[in-house]
């Protein structure tokens, strides 16, 4: 107990993050190890090139959106408050807490999670889902497997099924809709964190 | 009548089955192959002995030839009677299923066996002995194999290996604690003295034999499972795990019970810590062993239809013979043969899907899901017919209750604390309920049965008082349980499964979850579970794919082009039965050109025009390019809205531009193809003169979206490609005016601008793709008698510009119908349409010519 909480001190705001997020010391302790170890220049703030040496990240399609998810404040570098509240939307939901939590929404409620998602399609931070941003989608995650036309008329086919009020572009609240059916907690949870 | 036409292709096909893989088998099946043999070898000899005849005595015109064809015929009608026993479950089962009230309430699982019960009085009332029982070789040899092909072959994969941990937790771990929990518990109530009850004195049973019999009755079987449970839409997770467990615990339990089978021949005394290590290590090498069969198997099917590109026909026969062989080999080399034929089927499921024309991959589905069904009717009734026997029956109150009392106990204690365990590491835990409805899902079926059967009465002398409290277990939780399950289900208010509906942004957002979760748990350093998938995926894609996937396949394999199929499929189709439903088109068929031909007529318009492009590339295409490149949308408000003029747009358009086939379609024989004799060259043309004029139509109606740029650049430069030509552009662009009713033939000009604009309107829609390949090709194929058919069509559009208004009925489109087929030319046609047009009168139409000659070959 002793050791953990000592170690627990290096961690800035840990009480205050633990609340905020709903991890746990020890989850925060795992973290913070990670955190450093991604800062190799223990400047106690991540820059995007510490994500990119990320070995799986190159090769994930969507790696580079997932990186600037975490940079979405604007500013180029993260520190670990953020990168805890960025990762804490993977926390697996807990249904006990979720009774009581009427304090404040947690980041890995549903609608959290779901806007988590949504950012990752919406570059220009538009609130909606441009045809464009779509297919930027569509394309780094099918590849080359499809040729341009099938993957526009995909994208078409996505944005008539979600779009409601005719606007071309899926806006957030069009967007929850359409994924109403989808079991997000599990789909945006992972294990480790829980 | 389907059904029946099941049972007799379930009957042709096992027999075939069962040809083709005799010698493998041996014994059981000689009868069988000697019927065929002597069937081909009399065939033969018929024809020899014409030969001979002939040169003989002159031409005998006809002659009776009885004792050749003797052996045969008696053989077949043999088969018929032999058959016969098999047939009249099956007729059962299409009783059951003409009576859906009664299998809302109560299983067909334990409706058959009550059937089963019926039956065996009246062969017991016949015969006073009882004839038929299921004996084990042929259930597990002939019954068995197909329900499990079947059920490996349709497990959902993804499903199935998230939850594997669970389901091996359950269905190792927890197999062994049900048979040791049963046979130590008996052993002991002996011993207390609870077995004492029965007539026939003390139980001669020992402690190994009460732990074999416990083996024996420990397996959950997948036969009953899926009978009840797929009635009971419980969710997914939930029936991935009673079914899983279920498939995989069988080959658990028939390997405990040759091991205890072992131990029981080899005797109390002889067993030590040796044998026992033996006994463990077999029970993993039986069953890593039959997996690794399996698999290997499944590699071969999935290798083998990887080059069966030239002989469809036949590709469904390779995963039934060699899912089967599989079987076979495991149950050979004493491996496990359940968890051969399962790993096979699971692993052969995506590459044969992607390799095999859809037409094959239908066959196998239907087939396989034929083949299990028959086989598990035969089960259930052969398990009701059983009961009817009176040498099994012995009665030991006190060791068939406490058996009873102790699997369901057992069952309870086992589920509630391996879940317990495994909620600890679960990402969602099961929930109270779903462990109640794991527990009392855990029915017990013709494993059981099948197992107990092959005891060996002389090492085990109460042997029949096993069969008999066997059997009780068995109909106790399939017909008491089966029948309390689905009011269980409500009661407790379990999960169902939700009826999903696939959309494309859901997939979407799905692949994006995955890839993200991958590249957090990157991120946050750990290696979880979507680490080790998107690494499987990696190595899949790239090597697995590689090797046991067609070239073809392989790019189309993303899910999401999956769905999007899927999805214009399902339009195509609403699109077909909404014209149906108009009550026009009875010549709609299920040939995708006619079906294209048909909406045309149907809901498509030049003026006024939805999103609705040219889907139909991709519904025609299907056969060579499964993946359609258009997208289709249906927006049924706006086709009402313009569904009068739309109408008499379309006969006009059909009267103009369809191609008349000078050619009658000829069947032809050939025993690897089905498909008529269509000419390419002729479906070619008409597809694309229906395309070209439907792009130009309906890109016209679309307005307001920004454009891509390759758009206006593929227009304009087909516009320059078709001015030399004219023709075909030229018709395009007066019926279009002519439908617009203002402008005539004088605003093409018009027309050409207002078409470069609506191109780019429809971005993103249509596909500019086509145009360059369409364009030379229909430049060359412009019939003559079409060019001609031009001259006059101003005259037509005039025509048809008297024709608005005029309401659409379903003579009216009737009309059209010969059209198509007609071998009459365009010209005959369009000028017997302008006097009857002129006079708006529809009905004073010349009567339709003859209606084309039947078609039936080529769509049944």
């Amino acid at each position: 107990m002793g050791s953990s909480s000592s170690s627990r001190n290096k961690i800035p705001n840990a009480q205050e993050l633990m609340d905020q997020t709903g991890f746990s010391s020890a989850h925060l302790l795992r973290l913070y190890d990670r955190f450093e170890c991604l800062d190799r220049d223990n400047r106690g703030y991540l820059s995007p090139d510490d994500f990119e040496a990320v070995g799986g990240l190159a090769m994930n399609p969507i790696g580079g959106r997932i990186i600037d998810a975490f940079f979405s404040s604007g500013q180029d570098t993260v520190d670990f408050s953020s990168f805890v509240r960025i990762l804490a939307h993977f926390r697996p939901t807990d249904r006990n807490r979720n009774k009581e939590g009427t304090q404040q929404e947690l980041p890995n409620s549903r609608t959290r999670k779901l806007k988590f998602a949504f950012q990752l399609y919406d570059l220009d931070r538009d609130g909606k889902i441009s045809r464009e941003e779509l297919l930027q989608v569509l394309r780094a995650m099918l590849g080359l497997q499809v040729t341009e036309e099938q993957l526009q008329s995909i994208a078409e086919r996505a944005i008539q099924e979600a779009d409601l009020d005719k606007d071309d572009a899926i806006s957030f609240d069009e967007f929850k809709k359409s994924l109403e059916k989808v079991d997000i907690d599990t789909k945006m949870s992972i294990g480790f964190l829980k | 009548m389907l059904r029946c036409g099941y049972a007799l292709f379930w009957l042709l096909g096992s027999v075939l089955l069962i040809c083709v893989v005799s010698p493998v088998k041996g014994e059981a099946v000689v009868t069988h192959e000697g019927s065929h043999l002597k069937l081909s070898k009399s065939s033969h000899s018929n024809e020899s002995q014409h030969g001979h005849s002939s040169n003989a005595t002159g031409i005998p015109i006809i002659s009776f030839k009885w004792h050749h064809v003797e052996t045969s015929y008696l053989v077949a009608f043999w088969m018929i009677k032999e058959k016969k026993k098999y047939i009249l479950p099956l007729a059962n089962r299409e009783v059951i299923e003409a009576n859906h009230h009664v299998t809302s309430v109560i299983p067909e699982s334990a409706l058959l066996i009550c059937f089963g019960f019926i039956l065996g009085g009246m062969i017991w009332a016949a015969d006073k002995v009882q004839t038929f029982t299921l004996t084990p070789t042929v259930f597990f040899l002939y019954l068995l194999p197909q329900v499990i092909l079947d059920a490996g072959y349709h497990m959902p994969n993804k499903l199935f290996f998230t939850n594997l941990g669970g389901i091996l937790v359950h269905a190792v771990i927890g197999t062994c604690w049900n048979a040791a929990s049963l046979g130590l518990s008996l052993w002991g109530c002996q011993m207390g003295g609870a077995m004492g009850i029965s007539c026939t004195g003390d139980l001669d049973i020992g402690l190994l034999q009460y732990l074999l019999f416990g083996s024996l009755m420990a397996a959950v079987d997948p036969v009953a499972v899926i009978a009840v449970f797929e009635q009971v839409h419980v969710n997914d997770v939930l029936f991935i795990m009673v079914f899983g467990e279920s498939l995989l615990n069988d080959g658990v339990t028939v390997v405990l019970f040759n091991v205890f089978d072992a131990f029981v021949s080899l005797g109390g005394p002889k067993i030590d810590a040796a044998e026992i290590i033996k006994g463990i290590v077999s029970f993993f090498v039986v069953a890593f062993g039959g997996s690794l069969v399996g698999l290997g198997f499944g590699l071969l099917i999935s290798l083998l239809t990887r080059c069966t590109k030239n002989i469809q026909i036949i590709e469904p026969g390779f995963i039934f013979v060699l899912g089967y062989l599989s079987y076979l080999t495991a149950e050979m080399l004493s491996l496990s043969a359940i968890l051969s034929i399962v790993f096979c089927g699971m692993c052969c499921q995506k590459y044969v899907r992607a390799n095999m024309d859809e037409n094959s991959v239908q066959t196998v589905r239907y087939a396989m899901k034929a083949f299990a069904n028959g086989s598990e009717t035969i089960i259930f009734v052969f398990l009701g017919i059983s009961a009817i026997d009176k040498v099994i029956w012995v009665w030991n109150t006190g060791f068939i209750l406490l058996t009873l009392l102790f699997v369901l106990v057992y069952r309870f204690i086992g589920v509630f604390f391996l879940t317990w365990i495994l909620n600890r590491f679960r990402l969602v835990p099961l929930e109270f309920v779903d462990q109640v409805i794991m527990s009392y899902g855990g029915l017990r079926g013709a494993v059981a049965y099948g197992l107990a059967v092959m005891l060996d009465e002389n090492k085990i002398k109460e042997k029949n008082l096993m069969v008999c409290t066997t059997l009780i277990v068995v109909y106790f939780t399939v017909i008491l349980q089966g029948i309390t399950m689905k009011p269980l289900v409500m009661w407790l208010k379990v999960k169902r499964a939700a009826v999903t509906e696939v959309s494309l942004l859901e997939k979407l957002t799905n692949k994006m979850f995955n890839h993200t979760l991958v590249a957090i748990e990157d991120i946050s350093g750990q290696i979880g579970h979507n680490y080790m998938r998107s690494k499987w995926k990696y190595f899949e894609e790239n090597w697995m794919s590689w090797i046991l996937m067609k070239p073809s396949a392989r790019k189309k394999q993303d899910q999401l082009l999956d769905v999007f199929h899927q999805l214009n499929l399902k339009d195509a189709m609403e699109y077909v039965t909404e014209g149906e439903r108009r009550g026009s088109l009875e010549f709609v068929r299920n040939e995708n050109s006619i079906i294209d031909f048909k909406k045309k007529s149907e809901s498509e318009s030049f003026d006024i025009n939805n999103a609705n492009i040219s889907n139909d590339h991709g519904v025609m295409s299907n056969t060579r390019d499964p993946i359609p490149s258009v997208s289709l949308e249906m927006h049924e408000q706006t086709m009402k809205a313009v569904r009068e003029a739309e109408a008499i747009n379309a006969h006009h358009l059909l009267d103009q531009h369809l191609y008349k086939s000078r050619k009658q379609h000829r069947h032809r024989f050939s025993r690897s193809h089905f498909d008529i004799n269509r000419d390419e060259k002729e479906v070619q043309e008409i597809f694309q003169r229906t395309m070209r004029n439907r792009l130009e139509s309906f890109t016209s109606a679309k307005m307001g979206v920004k454009p891509p740029k390759t758009i206006v650049k593929h227009t304009q430069k087909e516009q320059q490609q078709k001015m030399p030509n004219g023709k075909s552009m030229d018709k395009a662009k007066t019926s279009y005016s002519g439908d617009e009713g203002s402008e005539g033939d004088s605003a093409s000009g018009y027309d050409q601008s207002y078409m470069r604009a609506t191109y780019r309107a429809g971005a993103g829609i249509e596909n500019p793709a086509f145009m360059p390949d369409l364009d030379p090709m229909d430049l060359l194929q412009i019939p003559p008698w079409l060019a001609e058919s031009e001259l006059d069509s101003s005259m037509v559009a005039l025509s048809h510009r008297a024709q608005v208004g005029l309401p659409r009925t379903p003579s009216n489109l009737r009309r059209l119908a010969p059209l198509r087929i007609s071998t009459r030319s365009t010209d005959s046609f369009t000028l017997e349409n302008i006097p009857d047009t002129q006079q708006m009168d529809s009905d004073q139409l010349p009567p339709p010519p003859p209606p084309r000659p039947p078609r039936d070959d080529g769509y049944v």
